[in-house]
């Protein structure tokens, strides 16, 4: 079981005599297996959020657990994959992969059989002996989530992931994250500020609120989706257009102009 | 950035190239063979390589030309190695650790501007002119760019990769070697190729004062010998060798920056 608790996480920044409130008041309950997205305009601390699950940054007070253990560090039960993806430069795609493994002292045979696999889930075959900067930006953050993914995390932290991708790869993405969400459920964490990426991979969106982050509005997304049988759907453009759909990503929308607006 | 209409294809640049060394030899050749510089204040071209020929294999000052060279070159590795052995593994911690930073750098700042030359008398008294005592000079020379090549990749290291490598689980002892020093290999490779240089400059100066074998000193005794041919063979011997060096380093940087998908010049 590998829930992830925010319990009243409030995250204060002290610079230079000027106190930030990054995160105020956040409490939110990820599910064992569940697939929570979080949006919200640029500033309002949801990177701040995934960063404490992480173990990247510490809350000022409350506490984040995930597993019913605090969060007292990094650590490869709880996967990052990062929006401009951080693989290390120097390395092959499968030396990429495999360092995980390595760390964790999985008998060789056993890690390369693992990194066959999840090339193979990630799609991609032959690219095994290429260096990072000779991949496209949508086949580097494949095979950021393959790293993410070998180690078998219960938790994976996606902080923006297809930010830096343009809007054809983008969807390519989306699609087979739901592809990989239904043979391999995880509980995941997902940070992204497009709102129809949030209803059409989650199954909670959590809109917040700007300047102090704090939740606004936690809708649900799996009801409906289960009751529109949205999964029947091949394509992502054949759900994006069925009415539900619309309606959710809308109120969505509206919710996150409303903050537009709202002073500071 | 450069003037878009002046791009040139790399075969034309070195046509450029080749072009402005003749130019060069052609002004050294018509400055002394019209007498409008005296031969004994500059030897003309073509006596100056037959004398550079000639020192190939007749002793001058004890050895010959390739001798000399060597001495000089077992000088030059033995100050390099020992720059890169103190000045990389310096570089990364300080780059690494706060702590070490602070207390080394306004050391190592109030050092780095002192010529090479400036430590002949200790590096003489301390260490002999024998080997030591070169060592030393070339040391100083090349000491600072491989400590700032390799502070400078660690210092820069994009802080995600750091992340990353922590959420993988890289244990501490583990993340200088494993992520940092791989990280900032094109920095480092920098920084040697600038002490490379550096380094076989200070030599070169080294060796005018203090040994009694190498090319600084060939070129000492032939000063007082008053044999300004052989002076100007050994400052040519000196140029080929010192771009020789640094082509090779550049081929291995190029290398380096490809293997790494690092565009543009090097900074």
């Amino acid at each position: 079981m590998s829930e992830i608790e925010f319990n009243k996480v409030r995250r204060v920044y002290n610079a230079s005599a000027r106190v930030t409130v990054a995160v105020d008041d956040v409490s939110l309950t990820i599910a064992d297996k569940e697939f929570v997205a979080i949006v919200g305009p640029s500033g309002c601390g949801k990177t701040t959020c995934l960063r404490m699950a992480a173990g990247f940054d510490f809350p000022s007070s409350g506490t984040v657990q995930v597993g019913n253990r605090a969060v007292r560090g990094p650590g490869p039960d709880r996967a990052v994959v990062f929006q401009h993806f951080a693989l290390f430069p120097w390395m092959t795609v499968s030396a990429n992969i495999m360092l995980g493994l390595r760390n964790a002292k999985v008998p060789r045979d056993e890690a390369e059989q693992r990194v066959v696999k999840v090339l193979e889930l990630m799609n991609l075959q032959g690219s095994e002996n290429a260096f990072p900067h000779q991949l496209s930006g949508g086949m580097q953050q494949r095979v950021a989530i393959a790293r993410a993914y070998v180690l078998d995390p219960e938790v994976l932290l996606m902080d923006e992931p297809f930010g830096a991708l343009d809007a054809q790869t983008r969807v390519v993405m989306q699609e087979e994250l739901v592809r990989l969400a239904r043979v391999n459920p995880r509980t995941v964490l997902f940070i992204t500020h497009a709102v129809e990426e949030a209803v059409y991979l989650a199954d909670r969106v959590v809109v917040m609120t700007r300047g102090p982050g704090k939740i606004k509005t936690i809708i649900p997304v799996k009801p409906i989706r289960e009751s529109e049988a949205w999964d029947r759907k091949e394509r992502i453009e054949d759900v994006m257009t069925e009415p539900s759909f619309v309606r959710l990503r809308t109120e969505i929308w509206r919710l996150l102009r409303e903050e537009q607006k709202a002073p500071n | 950035m450069r003037n878009r209409a002046l791009r040139l294809s790399a075969s034309a640049r070195g046509g450029l190239g080749l072009l402005g060394l003749a130019g060069f030899f052609g002004i050294w050749t018509a400055c002394s063979v019209t007498g409008l510089v005296s031969a004994t204040f500059l030897p003309d071209p073509v006596s100056v390589i037959a004398r550079l020929i000639t020192l190939l294999d007749n002793p001058y000052a004890g050895y010959t030309l390739p001798e000399h060279l060597t001495a000089s070159f077992f000088r030059y590795g033995s100050g390099l190695l020992l720059a890169t052995g103190i000045g990389l593994p310096l570089g990364l911690l300080m780059g690494w650790f706060r702590l070490i930073d602070d207390i080394i750098t306004p050391v190592f700042d109030g050092l780095r501007f002192i010529a090479p030359l400036a430590w002949v008398p200790f590096a003489a008294l301390w260490f002999g002119t024998g080997l030591g005592g070169p060592v030393l000079i070339i040391f100083t020379g090349a000491f600072p760019p491989v400590l700032i090549g390799a502070y400078r990749g660690a210092r820069l290291i994009d802080p995600q990769l750091v992340e990353a490598a922590r959420m993988l689980g890289t244990p501490h002892h583990r993340m200088l070697t494993e992520i940092l020093l791989p990280d900032a290999v094109p920095s480092i490779v920098s920084g040697l190729r600038v002490a490379a240089g550096l380094g076989w400059q200070s030599l070169i100066g080294a060796e005018l004062i203090v040994v009694s074998s190498g090319v600084g000193y060939m070129m000492v005794q032939a000063q007082s010998a008053v044999s300004t041919r052989t002076v100007m063979a050994g400052i040519i011997a000196v140029g080929l060798v010192g771009s020789a060096i640094d082509f090779l380093l550049r081929l291995g940087e190029g290398a380096v920056r490809q293997r790494y998908g690092v565009l543009g010049p090097s900074k």
